[in-house]
């Protein structure tokens, strides 16, 4: 397909609706995954309330969800929306969206060096059909029955019978077709992000000149177009099940309604492989890309060389390979011959390998580096952080022996949000911080940047560390209210705390937002490379203009951690810098 | 590739790298996403073979399917993956007749599996089965039978409008030799999961 840059010169509706720019997608991805993320927060703060403090009577919530909060208590249907929901929302449209649709598209082709996506046009395809995915999902809650409620996982019989629970009527339904869009639209994005970064780097950006961001984008989408598709064909069956009296997940006898369901012969086993040979590889599209993040920024604020760069490169691909084999260390509870979990658990074991090494080197970067501590730069130790405690969490759930006890319990629930809640999306926030002079050509805040920081680390850390002890305590996951046990009586005080601290939580990315919209309208104008940076986006403008480069493409020397090279200049040496300037030593 | 569709004063200087696979990238896009597609149907064949494992009892094939009708439903498609070969092979010699002539036969070939598995169907539906129902058996064969050759065929029908786009393409003159190739990669695909399909459903 031959795309002509021609928006350059087009109306409003080319140049910032439906643009064919990779980096207007960019930021179009980024400020939906926003979006999102404050509906997908909202969501998380009625759970909190309703944790907190059970059965009771918020009246003017009443008048907001007349259905779900009718007279101002919590129905238990509404609650299990609100988890199936906020899991959704959040992995998918808020994570996903925000590092492989927002940094992805806005960094691939300015960091290859070229002028933009290999196919412009599937770009801005995948990016409007999202838009309709969105609307679908957040539709959801509108229907009779309210959003889809068997939990993100949308396990069968739960998501299959659609006389099972009131959000299995047709919220399941519409959440399947939004599904479906978001996984059309990843689809187009992800070949356009393999294919870019294959084959449209620029002169002498050789595979291993290429930023780590790069590497793991590149991993990322990999993942997603190899995982998503047999999620599509499970979701075709389940669409069967539901509308066309299939039985592909449904066995014989099952019980709903005062009535035996006339299905026989199916599984909803087949659902739980399906869905986790795409479900584990999808938590590795998250994490990889923020990973690169962390590993793009630890040099930058170091000023000094990312550590172990093939060993990383190399890990990269050990844990690409190793996360699709792995899916049934989520199934050990179902019932799976100890032979097979055995391997499963193997498998998962070896996974820590690469990624302690990838770990590794983050801390190794900042060994002997001098450190500068700004705002993306906090936020990049931050991820560091819960990528290591968030680990040591896997190795007990990756285990069989210990899984079967921690399994479906809180301790699930704080190992996840301190992995892909906690490293993506302190990543996100680094990855926003860092390339919005880039992006907007203006510097956020560092001020508002700070207190952002030390009011979201601290707390966010908090709530899912508590969760963790919680779980062990025996509480489990998904329960609509824990006043009625009386062994978990004891942890309704904690309970109390965590849902205070995630009012704080919540209340602090309010100053996100206000430094946001702030910069964007009166930061300080940003240089093309304010932080001194090497790799090759900030060689070209701040905001690049359409077509990124001038009439020249730019042309690589070296690799992009030239950091305090000994007699260079400047202590960052740019990846353009010819063998004549500084010596080139990678 | 791309950079060299780029017009204007902003002719790069170089086309950028095709390595590590020295193939352009429209070409590594159709295979990527066929390996996408390979996976979709992996996923609903491992699913029938699943289900079939568990199942207590399978109908009988010889009771269900006409196989000699099956085979030639076979022997067409594949035919058409040797015709689309040629066309092929014509638009890289740059022969635009031969093109138009085999791309049209291998339209032929889709077409007559698409009316081919149409009758089949409909035999089976007049014998009473259906997505939920199976007169010879369990009801899940009918389910596994039904939706999988419905996805192939839907992409036997897709399969047959790209390569109607492509030879409409040619027939004014815009049509490239790459454009043939890409549609040839992606009609070979479909034709091999239906090597799979008549194995798994109708051989064993």
């Amino acid at each position: 397909m031959a795309e002509k840059l021609e928006t350059a010169h087009a109306g409003f509706l080319r140049r910032y609706v439906f643009s064919t720019d990779h980096k207007v997608i960019g930021i179009q991805y980024l400020l939906v995954s926003m979006g999102m993320a404050v509906v997908g927060g909202l969501l998380a703060v009625l759970i909190r309330l309703q944790l907190a403090w059970p059965g009771e009577k918020w009246p003017w919530l009443g008048k907001l969800f007349p259905d779900g909060m009718a007279g101002g208590v919590m129905k238990p249907e509404f609650y299990l929306s609100l988890v199936t929901m906020h899991g959704t929302l959040m992995i998918f449209f808020v994570v996903s969206l925000a590092l492989l649709g927002g940094f992805g598209n806005f960094l691939i082709p300015l960091q290859v060096g070229a002028r933009d996506m290999a196919f412009p046009f599937l770009n801005m395809l995948s990016f409007w059909t999202l838009v309709p995915g969105c609307l679908i999902m957040l539709g959801s809650f509108l229907v009779e029955g309210g959003a889809a409620a068997a939990g993100w996982t949308a396990y069968p019989p739960l998501s299959a019978v659609r006389s099972a629970i009131p959000g299995s009527q047709w919220g399941q339904t519409l959440w399947i077709v939004a599904m479906a869009l978001f996984i059309v639209s990843f689809t187009m994005g992800g070949l356009n992000y393999v294919t870019t970064i294959l084959d449209l780097r620029t002169r002498g950006m050789s595979l291993m000149r290429m930023p780590v961001t790069l590497w793991t984008l590149f991993f990322a989408s990999a993942l997603g177009l190899v995982a998503f598709p047999p999620l599509t064909a499970a979701a075709v069956m389940l669409l069967l099940d539901r509308h066309f009296g299939t039985s592909f997940f449904l066995p014989s006898g099952l019980f709903f309604g005062n009535q035996v369901l006339p299905n026989e012969g199916g599984t909803p086993l087949l659902w739980q492989h399906l869905f986790w040979f795409l479900g584990h590889p999808e938590v590795y599209v998250l994490i990889l890309p923020a990973l690169g993040i962390v590993l793009e920024i630890l040099p930058v604020f170091a000023r000094k060389p990312v550590f172990g760069y093939r060993l990383t490169v190399y890990s990269l691909v050990a844990i690409a390979f190793l996360s699709m084999i792995v899916w049934g260390h989520h199934m050990y509870v179902s019932g799976m011959s100890p032979y097979l979990g055995e391997f499963f658990a193997i498998g998962t074991m070896a996974i820590t390998i690469p990624s302690a090494v990838i770990g590794t080197n983050m801390i190794a970067t900042l060994w002997g580096g001098s450190l500068r501590f700004t705002t993306p730069m906090l936020f990049a130790l931050a991820a560091l952080v819960f990528f290591g405690t968030g680990g040591f969490g896997g190795i007990f759930l990756g285990n069989a022996a210990s899984d079967i006890y921690l399994h479906d319990s809180y301790f699930v629930v704080g190992h996840f949000h301190f992995m892909i809640g906690g490293v993506t999306l302190m990543a996100a926030f680094a990855g926003c911080y860092y390339w919005f002079p880039k992006m907007f050509g203006r510097m956020m805040s560092e001020r508002l940047g700070k207190l952002h920081f030390w009011l979201t680390f601290p707390t966010f850390y908090a709530i899912f560390l508590l969760m963790h002890y919680m779980g062990l305590a025996g509480m489990p996951r998904r329960y609509y209210a824990f006043d009625r046990f009386e062994f978990l009586e004891a942890l309704q005080a904690p309970q109390v705390w965590i849902t205070l601290i995630a009012f704080v939580l919540s209340a602090a990315q309010l100053l996100f937002l206000i430094n946001f919209l702030g910069s964007l309208l009166r930061g300080a104008v940003a240089g093309p490379n304010p932080w001194g940076a090497t790799t090759l986006e900030w060689a070209a403008p701040s905001p690049p203009p359409h077509g990124n480069w001038g009439d020249q493409l730019p042309e690589v020397h070296r690799w992009p951690y030239d950091y305090s090279v000994p007699g260079a200049p400047t202590d960052f040496t740019p990846q353009t810098a010819g063998p004549a300037e500084v010596p080139i030593t990678f | 590739m791309s950079q060299a569709h780029i017009v204007g004063p902003m002719a790069p200087a170089w086309g950028g790298g095709v390595s590590p696979f020295r193939i352009g990238w429209n070409k590594l896009m159709m295979w990527i996403f066929i390996i996408g597609d390979a996976l979709l149907f992996a996923g609903f064949l491992a699913g029938y073979g699943f289900l079939r494992l568990a199942s207590g009892s399978w109908p009988d094939r010889s009771q269900v399917f006409e196989l000699s009708f099956i085979a030639l439903m076979t022997f067409t498609l594949i035919t058409s993956s040797a015709t689309m070969a040629t066309a092929v092979g014509a638009s890289q010699r740059g022969e635009r007749k031969l093109v138009l002539v085999f791309l049209g036969l291998t339209i032929l070939g889709g077409l007559a599996f698409l009316a081919m598995q149409a009758y089949e169907w409909s035999g089976l539906i007049r014998a009473g089965a259906s997505l939920a129902s199976n007169p010879w058996g369990v009801p899940l064969f009918g389910a596994t039978f039904f939706m999988i050759t419905g996805f192939h065929g839907t992409h036997v029908l897709v399969g047959v409008l790209i390569l109607a786009i492509t030879a409409a393409r040619f027939q004014t003159g815009r049509g490239r030799p790459e454009g043939v190739e890409l549609a040839g990669l992606y009609w070979h695909f479909v034709d091999l999961v239906w090597v799979f399909i008549f194995t798994l459903f109708y051989l064993v």
